[in-house]
């Protein structure tokens, strides 16, 4: 099967450079399967798990909303943070989990509400990737 | 003549903060060596983000979006950043006197631009000269990581965004060199000076639209310019520390040597005169 490039960057470096058969992911507007010869296409996407697909091995990273790029060769996700599900530290997205949901239910004010649900939304999502691998 | 036990105790002093100096200067080799590495490992998600950009900038022309237009100049922002200890030569005397003098020249009022410092020694100055600073972080960590700054670079573009400012200059030590640092003046909005030279290499489908990915992307990028501007610093900082404390050291091993000369002079001199007075002594008995 035809393979494709894919690179996940990130401010701190790259995080995942590949060749893979597929790639999904979660754009804004919907789940995306990207296969080599896919047309050159821009898209938001939103905090969710990066599915890499290669033959009967598939890899996870969890990424915290950003881009992706489709190239006639290359894959290119730039998202402001993205783990590998190996290197996901459970316990630190747990505690991260609890202290959103805690300043979510005794909101008085002194919390961005959308800043909590973000930072609950990226925990729980962490969490899921890390339970995948 | 200083007596020979102040020479001594000077000497001794010297050494003991030579000793700090040296230590410091290898701290500060090895936070440049990593902070380099940082630098480095900032590049390809920089590249990668602009060459989006430019591409969906320059290929669409139907794309407009706040962040690309200029508008008239009420306000300026400037962010500037330092560092949050001394002890680095020149590292933040020569960007704040450079900040200050483009200040004075461009601006009649303190109302016309507003500050955002990143570093103690920059929040201090500006606030001991009554300029209004909008925006601090101070005690950046000597590796930042992209979460450490992630709230200020937002609320810095959430000020252009609500038209607080009207345009934003960023000051910063560029690392050219670890015995090198240049100051340097860098415009992010509104962006601007795309990388024209290869016009569009592809053309892309947006999913949804050009304009709802601007609407992420220009932000994004924006945020990654301020990060990558601090990463440029801290590798500046580093190394002016090093350099500063290299020439503190190399300056105190020229005091000791020259005050051991004064101290071995002086020790003669006394033996000398004990003789004398001996001999001196031995003549009068005679």
């Amino acid at each position: 099967m035809k393979t494709i490039k894919v690179n996940v960057v990130t401010p701190d470096g790259p995080v995942y450079d590949a060749e893979v058969e597929m790639v999904s992911t979660k754009a804004k507007s919907g789940e995306m399967g990207i296969m080599a010869g896919h047309v050159p296409t821009v898209a938001p996407l939103t905090i969710g798990a990066v599915r890499l697909k290669n033959g009967s091995n598939t890899d996870y990273v969890a990424v915290n909303g950003g881009f992706l790029e489709v190239r006639p060769d290359v894959v290119t996700i730039l998202a402001q943070s993205a783990e590998r599900a190996e290197t996901i530290d459970l316990t630190r997205a747990q505690e991260a989990k609890a202290r959103a949901e805690q300043r979510l239910q005794n909101n008085d004010g002194s919390y961005d509400v959308k800043r909590a649900d973000l930072a609950l939304k990226r925990a729980i999502n962490r969490i899921q990737i890390a339970e995948m691998r | 003549m200083a007596s020979l036990r102040d020479i001594k105790s000077r000497i001794t002093s010297t050494k003991k903060t030579s000793q700090i100096t040296k230590a410091m200067q290898m701290v500060s080799a090895s936070k440049m060596n990593r902070a380099e590495a940082n630098a480095k490992a900032y590049v390809p998600y920089m590249e990668k983000i602009q060459e989006v950009v430019s591409s969906i900038a320059n290929g669409s022309a139907d794309a407009s979006h706040p962040m690309l237009t200029s508008r008239p100049v009420k306000k300026t922002g400037y962010l500037v950043i330092t560092s949050d200890r001394g002890l680095a030569g020149a590292y933040n005397s020569s960007i704040l006197r450079q900040v200050h003098k483009t200040i004075l020249e461009r601006h009649k009022s303190n109302d016309e631009f507003v500050i955002i410092a990143i570093g103690r020694v920059g929040r201090d100055f500006f606030v001991s000269r009554n300029m209004h600073v909008e925006l601090e972080v101070i005690g950046v960590p000597d590796q930042p990581s992209f979460a450490d700054i992630s709230s200020l670079a937002k609320s810095t573009v959430n000020l252009y965004l609500n038209e607080l400012c009207d345009e934003l200059y960023m000051y910063y030590n560029h690392y050219v060199s670890p015995i090198q640092q240049e100051v340097t003046e860098t415009q992010i909005l509104p962006l601007s000076d795309f990388d024209t030279s290869n016009p569009t290499l592809t053309t892309y489908e947006f999913e949804p639209n050009a304009e709802e990915i601007l609407e992420v992307l220009l932000p994004q990028y924006a945020e990654s310019l301020i990060y990558g501007a601090l990463l440029d610093g801290k590798a500046s900082e580093h190394s002016a520390r090093m350099t500063a404390m290299k020439n503190a050291t190399d300056n105190a091993k020229e005091l000791i040597d020259s005050l051991s000369l004064q101290y071995n002079r002086a020790r003669q001199a006394a033996i000398t005169q004990e003789i004398t007075e001996i001999v001196g002594g031995a003549a009068a008995l005679e």
